[in-house]
């Protein structure tokens, strides 16, 4: 399987401070992969690094084989880009930003402008191709830069927090185009702490912590490693505030109020069921709804960053 | 694709980076109105109620034109860019950074001789001056608008994302200069320390081209002139590019 990145012993310092801290890891060709992590973890840096905007320290990167510090000119040329809070120039109009853009990417004038005009009808921004950008709204901005970092048809996508805070429609224009982009063969490096949207997106995900790695697997792969943060949601009937009873029952690790609902964490679903009715039966409460919930790649990442969190404190 | 033939796409990049600027940072009325009038004001203040012949004073007005236009817009370009959040978009294009100021330089350099015609034109058609070299005229334009376009460059180079403290640091720098460099007064008349000190002006080498190129006589000689000149763009253009890459990061 090639490689669409590979990213060897990366080390970055900003002065005294260490961003990002020996890391490697591969993407495979056709991957949409996900690059996950609290805010100052390293996330940002490393897609820079990758995008050759800047240099590491230490540690070497090649994206679709080309060494990102020798020959960035070549690796940048595949690549779309769309950084972190990034805009396009609003003095000009987006189809004027699109053809800038294009002739810097070497993209031949007749084609960028059919890929200009393909780009600006698919994420809704045809009528307003000849606007100066300085009136689009943020929604509209973000889509203009994805239509950007298109232009060239680059065979890798690199976005950082493409989806942060935009309207739920270009969020889910965005969503689809990146699924169908990726379905064309168009890999894909998703930096974001949206962690809903690397679960319906992403193959395979990082979690980045502190600068360094600290997994990277498969959302399905990531819960599974975590049973114990399998749950069981109760709703009663009547309110019920005595959440140390259930805490007592046997199977349950934790329990925790989710709004109006009651979830119990446990490693055997099955036996916490099994408890809760007897205790329901025994008690006279009514249940209203009762849910078994895996997981959910939130209760994974913060229990990865937490643990990650300890580690470092353990050893510095 | 072999080293040749990428340096020759980069250049083709740089172009269109310095169309970009002509277009977003130069062509707006008040800039190009800034870099008619201040050195025709300038001009005014010094030239009227004194016997100054034409022939000394346009060369001067040329010079100064030329120096404040060429190296105007460039200083704010990098903060401008940093602050609008366009310049990361820029850098992940793929054009390297001494390209893209190469770009940057190459704008102010357009800009730089499209509105020292201004003056010139002024002087040929309104005072009937006559140009006496006119390939030495040309030479020392081309040489000049691209030593203080890397100028303008350089001065950019601390990592602020305020275009108005580039400005003033700008200002501080290229202001004393018009009065070091021979232009409302000939470096002969300078007092021995005005003397060294017109050493260190680019301007001053300009300024002396352009009088040779008008009148046939000059301070230095022209070898001298053409090579300061070009050592002070060496040295702008070199220090200006390695203190952008450097100070990139901190800009982001």
């Amino acid at each position: 399987m090639a490689f669409a990145i590979e990213v060897k012993d990366l080390v970055k310092y900003y002065g005294e401070l260490l961003a990002v801290d020996h890391i490697s890891f591969q993407v495979e060709e056709g991957e949409i992969f996900g690059f996950l992590g609290p805010n100052g973890a390293g996330k940002t840096t490393t897609q820079r690094i990758l995008t050759g905007i800047i240099e590491g320290n230490d540690g070497d990167a090649w994206v679709m084989g080309h060494n990102i510090r020798k020959d960035a000119f070549y690796a940048k040329s595949l690549m779309g880009i769309v950084p972190e809070m990034a805009n396009p120039y609003i003095d000009i109009s987006a189809w004027n930003n699109l053809m800038l853009m294009g002739e810097l990417y070497g993209v031949p004038k007749e084609r960028r402008r059919k890929q200009a005009d393909k780009l600006l009808e698919m994420l809704g921004l045809y009528e307003r191709k000849n606007t100066k950008v300085k009136t689009f709204s943020k929604g509209m901005k973000q889509r203009l830069l994805l239509c950007i970092s298109l232009i060239s048809q680059p065979q890798i996508l690199f976005l950082d927090e493409p989806t942060a805070g935009l309207d739920v429609q270009s969020a889910r224009l965005i969503r689809n185009l990146i699924t169908e982009l990726n379905k064309e063969g168009v890999t894909v490096f998703l930096t974001t702490h949206n962690i809903e949207e690397a679960n319906q997106l992403c193959t395979r995900i990082a979690i980045i912590d502190h600068g360094k790695i600290a997994t990277i697997d498969s959302p399905e792969n990531l819960r599974q490693a975590f049973q114990s943060m399998q749950s069981v949601e109760i709703s009663f009937a009547a309110p019920f505030d005595d959440i140390g009873l259930l805490r007592k029952l046997a199977g349950v690790n934790e329990v925790k109020r989710v709004g109006e609902k009651l979830r119990l964490y446990t490693e055997e679903p099955a036996k916490v069921i099994y408890e809760l009715t007897n205790f329901s039966r025994s008690n006279n409460i009514k249940f209203t709804t009762l849910n078994t919930l895996g997981p959910s790649l939130e209760d994974v990442f913060v229990k990865i960053t937490e643990e990650h969190k300890g580690w470092n404190y353990e050893h510095h | 694709m072999n080293t040749t033939e990428r340096v020759k796409q980069e250049l083709r990049r740089a172009w269109t980076i310095a169309k970009k600027d002509i277009r977003i940072y130069y062509f707006k009325s008040p800039v190009i109105i800034f870099g008619i009038i201040f050195p025709f004001f300038l001009f005014l203040a010094f030239a009227l109620g004194r016997n100054i012949s034409p022939v000394f004073l346009f060369p001067g007005i040329i010079g100064m034109t030329l120096f404040f236009t060429a190296s105007s817009v460039g200083p704010i370009i990098m903060p401008w860019e940093a602050r609008m959040r366009t310049l990361e978009r820029l850098l992940s294009s793929p054009v390297s950074i001494q390209f893209i100021l190469l770009g940057d330089i190459l704008a102010g350099f357009i800009f730089g001789i499209i509105i020292s015609l201004v003056p010139f034109l002024f002087a040929i058609l309104g005072f009937r001056l006559a140009v006496h070299n006119f390939p030495l005229f040309i030479l020392s334009i081309l040489i000049s608008s691209f030593c203080f376009s890397s100028l303008g460059i350089l001065l950019s180079t601390p990592p602020s994302d305020n275009p108005s403290n580039i400005m003033m640091l700008s200002n501080l720098v290229r202001l004393p200069i018009i009065f070091v460099s021979g232009i409302f007064i000939p470096i002969e008349r300078l007092p021995h320390a005005g003397k060294i000190v017109a050493n260190f002006s680019p301007l001053t080498y300009t300024v002396d081209l352009l009088r040779c190129g008008f009148e046939g006589v000059s301070q230095y000689s022209v070898i001298r002139n053409v090579l300061m000149l070009v050592l002070f763009l060496a040295i702008f253009l070199l220090l200006g590019m390695k203190l952008h890459k450097r100070n990139l990061a901190k800009r982001l």
